[in-house]
């Protein structure tokens, strides 16, 4: 990947490379590996059967509708969808029903594929696999942590969701960068009606790989994995914190460890969770009670078949209707306001004038506007029937109740002024003002926009900010050759 | 009586099932104290599942093929709101809130749950002295064990407590209580038997198969509780097969090969008397019209040595849950990991504890290829020879066990000598494959012998009709 290029050097001299580990919970009715609801909230304990609760006697199986899911999000991430293994991963936690973990090891469900970023670079996906959550503790006491809690509450509600975690490869330069990624993802997401994407509810969980090195080294410097990230906000401030923790390591002529380390929010910094000798040997092995997943081919390709536009796909379409480059097009798809856009574009709208609208103008959505109405308003516009400020204001109408912006423009007194009414009125401010026409005239460049600003805020108080700026401009500028 | 003879009294109105429950209750009562098969009685709970076969006969609606027919259960099977302890301090007080699949067959097969019986703890072991709550005796001689791990539901049979038990077979362990006890026992093809509901010890090994005196009620048994589960992912997707209409096809033109390895000669500890027997079903079955030759199947003397490192490994895992958060025992401790320490420490017995410690190691970061990767390979040996050999011979032949039953006590010193009782069994299990046990004649003590016929994966019909000619052989011997 050539991220190189322009990412920002977090210090001088110093790279900072990032890898990130998503989990998403996958929006299916059931759990993963039996019939209990899939159900953000509730009381305690309530969303639970023998399987959820890993009872003994108790067997998975594999809910369909998780593997479609899976399916969906490998082919929306260019992956190779492969037949996939499920395997244990044993360790011991209180919130885990079985202590240990279904996951996929060797075998996952999506092999390698690439996301594009909405500045049109690509980063690798490693892989993306199928796995279940595990429930939530509550440690009462002992601020919080297990160790020195008190008693230490668990609610099985979310044991057995099933996850997608998707494993991106180290290709990203910069915070920036890792929180367009996650956007990108959630949107993708989001899109193929695979998960909800709330990171605030933790139905999106990101994990992120931080390692530093001197600008133009090929090898990667020793990283760490920070958790407990849970909001783009805090992604970003993690990545800035931990890239400069580590390059003051180094600096100061120490290591970086492998660690992995736990981001805290209120204290805007890292601290170790565990060193990699600490780290947990998962015994990954096979899950005897589960057989391979080896969808057909035909499963696969219907679903394919049946996968909405991607936010890629999106930007795409809506850059080539507004002859725009796709970074251009990336605000309106991620509003949503694309079909709107391409629509009112295919009507003869001005594509860099709907994109300025959908972008300023839209932001808390179109309401009632619709393609037909959007293209009219824009057409004035650029007509020279209604100055921006007025179409500007024309929009926040047709938003709030739809209508035909002739309507809606005569309604609100916006009359185009005749040109030549507009030239008699630049007369005679000239006229009125010869002191200041005359330093337009004979001043330098920065002398002569000032006072152009003077003639039009005078247009534009006589008018009461009906006229149109460009125009005023025009004629000033005739009168000035004349 | 046998179970089908039971049945059929109690279908016909000839008996009620409230009369054959209670005259078998009556004989737990004299014998078990003196035996200990089972864990817990059911005695209430027993005669009101028998009242209600009674009522559905005089309702005149169908009471199901085991109508009114005792049943034992080993106590590693899930029974709603009755307790299931795999004879484990562990998993003290837990009630499950939900029956086997096994059980719920039974249930609508009209058959009657009088006990859970007794067993080594998660069903390791070959003896039933790893249990918690005593050693249960061989009914036929109380100074010996009864074999294990499902010597409750073996000794059960014996005993006469109850026409039908069901075991769990991991490594042999209904096989071979089966052998030493003179009864019938059958570890059906993996996936046969649903294991929703039967407590995991090694899930790929694990299956759920019946104990009966006779062949043909072993055969009416695996009919109720075989065919397709779909809470189980691993059941395969197939009703149960018919097997008591197969029962006097005989062998004749039959092909059988007797698995040199695993029949004495090749195979040390393999006792004398256990080998004649052997030698005279194999000489019966000839004389019953099959064609039987002594063959090989190389890679089965590995068996044992991939056997004690896959279950430990799967058990490892499995019984990783029992860590006192959610059921069971809880030794409180400071910390939520002393606590799972202390409960583990003091809930588990040193075999459960021995093979959990094997399957953790085996498991680990640097030895996984050796020890598990490489016991798979044998595993998939084995089950290449099998095919092999099923080339040319419809059923294969060994002895069930090395030996008869053994005195209490005599093996406990030594986990390797106890180990070595599943050397003939543990095969089948790791092929996935079908075998049973039949009794066949006794040995120098005067106590039973058991010989095993195996069979390729759902060649449960097959393997039936040869049992049926051992059977009417063994007692005429």
């Amino acid at each position: 990947m050539n991220a190189e290029a322009t990412a920002p050097e977090v210090v001088p001299g110093w790279e900072t490379v990032i890898g990130l580990e998503v989990h998403a919970e996958l929006a299916t009715a059931t759990k993963l590996f039996s019939s209990a609801p899939n159900r953000f909230g509730g009381q305690p304990n309530t969303n639970v059967d023998p399987v959820s609760l890993g009872l003994p006697g108790s067997l998975p199986v594999l809910n369909e509708q998780a593997v479609e899911l899976a399916i969906r999000v490998g082919l929306a991430l260019n992956c190779q969808v492969q037949r996939s293994v499920f395997a244990r991963k044993n360790y011991f936690y209180p919130d885990m029903p079985k202590d240990f973990q279904i996951s996929q090891y060797d075998l996952p469900i999506n092999g390698e594929g690439w996301l594009e970023l909405p500045d049109g670079r690509r980063v690798g996906i490693e892989r993306a696999h199928l796995e279940e959550d595990t429930g939530k503790s509550t440690h009462v006491g002992g601020g919080g942590r297990i160790h020195e809690a008190g008693y230490s509450l668990v609610d099985y509600n979310r044991a057995g969701v099933p996850l997608i975690e998707i494993v991106g490869a180290p290709d990203l330069r910069s915070a920036e960068e890792a929180r367009s990624y996650v956007g990108e993802l959630r949107a993708i997401l989001v899109a193929i009606g695979a998960s909800d994407g709330k990171m605030e509810e933790g139905s999106m969980r990101v994990d992120c790989n931080v390692s530093v090195r001197p600008v133009g080294q090929a090898e990667f410097g020793t990283r760490c994995e920070i958790k407990n990230i849970n909001s783009l906000r805090s992604l970003g401030r993690a990545i800035g914190y931990e890239a400069r923790r580590q390059v003051d390591l180094i600096t100061a002529g120490e290591r970086v460890e492998q660690q992995t380390r736990h981001w805290n929010e209120d204290e805007g910094r890292t601290h170790k969770l565990r060193s990699k000798e600490e780290a947990y040997d998962y015994r990954y092995f096979p899950e005897p009670d589960l057989v391979p997943v080896a969808p057909s081919d035909e499963w696969i390709d219907a679903i394919r078949a049946a996968l909405p536009m991607l936010p890629r796909e999106r930007r795409l379409r809506l850059a080539e209707a507004a002859s725009v480059d796709t970074e251009a097009a990336a605000l309106t798809v991620e509003r949503g306001l694309d079909d709107l856009a391409v629509d009112a574009i295919a009507e003869g709208a001005a594509g860099p004038r709907v994109l300025v609208h959908a972008e300023n103008n839209l932001a808390d959505g179109a309401g009632r506007l619709d393609a037909a109405s959007f293209a009219a308003l824009v057409k004035m516009e650029t007509g020279g029937d209604l100055t921006a400020t007025q179409a500007k204001t024309v929009l926040s109408t047709l938003v709030a109740d739809g209508g035909d912006p002739a309507i809606v423009a005569t309604d609100l007194g916006f009359e185009a002024m005749e040109i030549g009414e507009m030239e008699a009125l630049v007369d005679r401010l000239i006229a009125e003002h010869p002191d200041d026409w005359a330093a337009f005239t004979s001043g330098d460049e920065q002398e002569r926009k000032k006072k152009s600003g003077f003639f039009v805020g005078q247009v534009m108080k006589a008018t009461s900010g009906q006229a149109d700026g460009r125009a005023v401009n025009e004629i000033l500028a005739r009168r000035a050759g004349a | 009586m046998s179970a089908r003879g039971l049945a059929a009294a109690v279908r016909s109105g000839e008996r009620s099932a409230r009369s054959v429950v209670d005259e078998h209750l009556e004989t737990i009562r004299s014998g078990e104290p003196e035996i200990h098969a089972f864990n817990l009685v059911l005695a209430d709970e027993a005669l009101a599942a028998a009242d209600e076969v009674d009522r559905r006969v005089a309702a005149g609606e169908d009471p199901g093929p085991l109508a009114g027919v005792p049943v034992a259960l080993k106590d590693n099977l899930c029974t709603r709101g009755v307790p299931t302890t795999c004879s484990s301090r562990i998993l003290e007080g837990w009630l499950p809130p939900y029956d086997a699949t096994v059980v719920e067959r039974l249930a609508a097969a009209g058959a009657v749950v009088v006990g859970k019986t007794n067993l080594d703890e998660f069903a390791m072991g070959s003896s039933t002295e790893n249990s918690a709550f005593g050693v249960t005796r061989n009914p036929l001689d109380l100074t010996r064990v009864p074999g294990g791990s499902s010597g409750g539901s073996a000794a059960a049979v014996a005993a006469g407590f109850a026409p039908l038990a069901l075991g769990s077979d991991t490594g042999g362990s209904i096989r071979q209580p089966a052998a030493l006890c003179g009864v019938v026992g059958v570890k059906p093809t993996y996936g046969a038997v649903s294991r929703y509901g039967l407590v995991a010890f090694a899930s790929s090994l694990d299956q759920i198969g019946p104990f009966a005196r006779t062949v043909s009620d072993a055969a009416l048994l695996l009919e109720a509780i075989g065919g397709h589960d779909p809470r189980d992912s691993t059941s395969i997707p197939e009703p149960a097969a018919s097997l008591t209409e197969v029962l006097d096809r005989g062998v004749e033109g039959l092909r059988i090969g007797v698995i040199e390895e695993l029949s004495g000669d090749g195979l040390e500890g393999i006792a004398d008397d256990v080998r004649s027997r052997l030698g005279e079903a194999a000489s019966a079955l000839d004389e019953a019209g099959a064609t039987v030759e002594t063959t090989s199947v190389p890679s089965t003397v590995y068996g044992l040595s991939a056997y004690y490192v896959i279950a430990p490994a799967e058990a490892s895992s499995n019984l990783a849950r029992y860590d006192g958060v959610r059921y069971g025992l809880r030794v409180d401790a400071p910390n939520a990991g002393d606590m799972n320490t202390a409960t583990r420490t003091a809930g588990f017995g040193d075999e459960v504890k021995r093979r959990i410690m094997l399957g953790t190691y085996a498991l680990s970061a640097g030895y996984y290829d050796a020890y598990y990767g490489k016991s798979q390979k044998v595993r998939t040996l084995i089950v290449q020879d099998f095919a092999r050999a099923y080339e040319e011979f419809d059923l294969l032949l060994c002895p069930t066990a090395p030996t008869t039953a053994f005195p209490i006590g005599e093996k406990t010193a030594d986990p390797m000598t106890m180990y070595l009782n599943d050397v003939c069994t543990i095969p089948s299990n790791l092929a996935g494959h079908p075998a049973m046990s039949v009794p066949f004649g006794v040995g120098d003590d005067g106590m039973p012998v058991g010989v095993q016929i195996l069979a390729p994966a759902m060649g449960e019909p097959t393997m039936f009709q040869a049992a049926a000619v051992l059977e009417a052989a063994g007692s005429g011997s």
